[in-house]
């Protein structure tokens, strides 16, 4: 029996003892499910996938009929997912970065607004607010035939906003491609710019000229490809707007409750990585003789980003989280395809597993890039 | 690099006069004049139109006539069903019962945070006796006082119970789920691995509708359990997640001499941690765990969507009476100022924490 005072020996039964327990009990809840299946007449497996799916879904991004299965039924929701979150995370930055650099101004109006802002938003639950930009945009714009029309060819009405859209033309793929085109010319431009300042001291206007590369790659494709200026303007035929992009009442109070939610959390995040960079290194900046906007690109930023990337991807990952509420307002994000799918079929455990992989693989691929992202910017001590 | 000579600059402007003052912060630079002058224009014109609309011209009477007739908020609605929307469809002549059970539920959260009670035995007897009493008032059924089953219970007292529980149950779940990650057993590691990275890599709505529709599915035949229960099944797994994290980085920040030295003095592995680590390593998180407090006590918010009751269900289920339909904002408002009571007042103690244990450290 001595053995068992063994701590190699104990570690090893332990752990035989903890799978033999974890098995049983998963053994357990499987034979259950099983037999709760057989009764329910529920086939399990994922051939329910080619049926057709028969609903429809209000909003998609690519072709889809109630006709097809369910398999691009829920492949349209996971476009929605992403498109909702993609729009959701540039503006979350955007506006968290305004409010988070506004919270430290010392223009006392400017900052009480903005902690006001952050105090508000993030201490109200986001599936409240989601409801609540829901019924605003259902009640307080008007039927398409009495649109507010805040600007020429901009219309509000409670079926959704509708915008103009330049006519499709090949013009504009080029014009991307041109741009990404662009966007590679612009990062061997800072390479060369940094070497240079590097070797001799001479700046280079960097921004600028990065941005005109960019814009005038596209500027240039835009010339070439025939200057197209058709416009999509929305316009009122019989009961509805025509034309023009039309963004759901639901995909805007998703991305509107997402966005200001989101943004307070990406403000704490702002403030806390600008305040984390001491006082000494804008002092010893400045002592150098830079400048103010020079110190805060060259010195601060660099710094902050250090400390603040980490939890900004975190709060980008739970932005796409979030976004399955979008079951609570209705808009066919992939849970609430999901949602229908598994009333339609009764396939509770496929439908879940289905959008459970979806996240879980997102989420996966976020925390890869946050220990690529952390080796990468980690303080290499001399 | 400049080579030109810097003229020196004028002495700073007073900032000990109003004026001074406005000039230092407010006017100081072209951008900062502009700014504070669009803010200022902009509130000007807002606040006022939000006062009349919340305060001067609101209607307070519990009618909705008389809401429709006037111009501005219609608080009647409050007035009219603050009982349903605090309360939701829990036996309206008992409504005594819901409140006094909130209040011990939130005195045995208020006593928690008094480091009177912050040893182990203290905390588990207020605890034990704080829910046998909220469980006696809330379901009834002796001392005279009717039985009222939880498929009624609905509004703030569900919320806080579902997250007040939630919190407490997924207290021990997170400590024993952060010690197997931390611990060199490999089966136990990767489980307690395995299980925090899924919780945490999907989203709650998820872990909502698992242990709603798949706990039933688990379970043998016969076996039926509430909605309630599984509500809270699923936001305690959750939580305990979240929580095994922010426990995880309590332990990490323990140093090794710690560990180290507890071994040498002959403690087991379970001696150790009761007796010399936990304590170290919980007192370091207290402000992380109540901010993970405050985002569950936010979550909870999304059992309406696998249909209970909670403040926003009964707000919800007001505002689609034809009656009141259209004051839907002041109903949406009124359920907002209550969870911004709550959450706001968390963050300020966990703010207030964070500098208090801080002090201790100074050296």
């Amino acid at each position: 029996m001595e053995h068992l005072n063994d701590e190699g020996v104990r570690a090893i039964l332990y752990q035989v003892l903890f799978v033999l327990l974890a098995g049983m009990a998963v053994w357990y809840l499987a034979s259950n499910t099983i037999s709760n299946l057989e009764k329910q007449n529920v086939a399990t497996g994922f051939s329910f996938l080619n049926l057709e799916a028969a609903f429809g879904i209000s909003e998609t991004m690519v072709d889809y009929e109630p006709s097809d299965t369910y398999a691009h039924a829920l492949y349209v929701g996971f476009l929605n997912t992403v498109k909702v979150s993609a729009y959701g995370i540039i503006f979350t930055s955007i506006i968290g970065v305004i409010f988070g650099i506004a919270r430290l101004s010392h223009n006392l109006l400017v900052r009480s607004v903005a902690t006001v802002y952050v105090d508000i938003f993030r201490n109200i639950p986001i599936l409240l607010q989601l409801m609540f930009w829901y019924a605003l945009i259902i009640n307080v714009f008007p039927h398409p035939k009495k649109a507010l029309n805040p600007f020429s060819d901009v219309f509000l009405t409670n079926r959704g906003i509708y915008v103009p859209i330049p006519e499709p033309h090949p013009a504009y793929m080029w014009m991307l491609i041109a741009a990404v085109v662009g966007c590679i010319g612009a990062y061997f431009l800072k390479k060369w710019a940094d070497k240079r300042q590097a070797e001799t001291g001479q700046p280079f206007p960097t921004i600028i000229a990065g941005f005109g590369v960019v814009f005038g790659c596209a500027l240039f494709a835009y010339v070439i490809g025939g200057m197209p200026t058709a416009i999509d303007t929305p316009a009122l035929k019989g009961f509805g707007l025509r034309g023009g992009w039309n963004m759901s009442p639901e995909f805007v109070a998703l991305f509107v409750g997402l966005t200001v939610y989101t943004s307070t959390y990406v403000a704490e995040i702002v403030r806390s990585g600008i305040l984390a960079v001491p006082k000494g290194q804008w002092e010893a900046a400045e002592s150098l003789g830079l400048k103010r906007s020079y110190i805060l690109r060259h010195v601060v930023l660099p710094q902050s980003m250090r400390v603040a990337i980490p939890p900004l991807t975190n709060q980008f990952l739970n932005l796409t989280k979030n976004s399955s509420l979008a079951v609570a307002i209705g808009y066919p994000d992939i849970v609430s395809v999901a949602n229908t799918t598994m009333n339609q079929t009764g396939q509770a455990i496929e439908a879940i597993l289905i959008f459970m992989t979806v996240y879980l693989t997102l989420s996966i691929l976020t925390s890869l890039f946050m220990n690529w992202f952390n080796a990468k910017m980690a303080l290499v001590e001399r | 690099m400049t080579h030109k000579f810097i003229e020196p600059k004028a002495p700073p402007i007073s900032d000990r006069s109003v004026v001074g003052w406005m000039r230092n912060n407010l006017f100081d630079s072209p951008l900062n004049t502009a700014l504070t002058i669009i803010i200022a224009y902009v509130l000007l014109q807002f606040i006022p139109l939000v006062l009349d609309w919340a305060l001067f011209s609101a209607t307070w009477v519990a009618d909705s006539d008389a809401c429709k007739a006037g111009s501005g908020a219609c608080w009647g609605l409050i007035n009219a069903k603050w009982r349903f929307i605090l309360f939701g469809t829990y036996t309206y002549d008992e409504h005594w019962r819901p409140f006094v059970g909130m209040l011990i539920l939130l005195g045995a959260c208020v006593g928690s945070t008094i480091p009177v009670f912050w040893k182990p035995m203290r905390l588990l007897l207020l605890w034990v006796v704080s829910s046998v009493l909220l469980g006696i008032i809330m379901w009834g059924g002796i001392f005279g006082l009717s039985y009222v089953e939880n498929t009624l219970w609905g509004g703030l007292p569900l919320t806080l119970i579902i997250a007040v529980y939630g919190t407490l149950f997924a207290f021990p779940i997170g400590i024993l789920l952060a010690l197997g990650r931390m611990s060199n057993l490999p089966a136990i590691k990767s489980f307690c691995i395995f299980f925090i990275e899924l919780i945490r890599g999907v989203p709650l709505i998820s872990v909502l509708f698992m242990s709603s529709f798949l706990l039933p599915l688990f379970l043998p035949d016969g076996v039926n359990i509430d909605k309630l229960l599984r509500a809270q099944v699923g936001i305690t797994l959750f939580t305990a997640a979240y929580l095994a994290e922010v426990f995880r980085g309590g332990l990490q920040a323990i140093p090794n001499g710690q560990f180290e030295a507890a071994n040498s003095l002959g403690l087991t592995y379970w001696q150790s941690m009761r007796m010399i680590i936990l304590p170290q390593a919980l007192r370091l998180v207290i402000p992380p765990t109540v901010n993970s407090f405050i985002s569950m006590f936010k979550d909870t918010s999304l059992v309406v969507i696998i249909g209970l009751m909670d403040l926003l269900g009964t707000v919800k289920s007001v505002i689609k009476d034809p009656e009141w339909r259209i004051f839907y904002a002041e109903g949406y408002v009124f359920a907002a100022a209550i969870f911004f009571f709550f959450c706001y007042s968390m963050a300020r103690y966990s703010a207030y924490l964070e500098v208090e244990l801080r002090k201790g450290e100074g050296h």
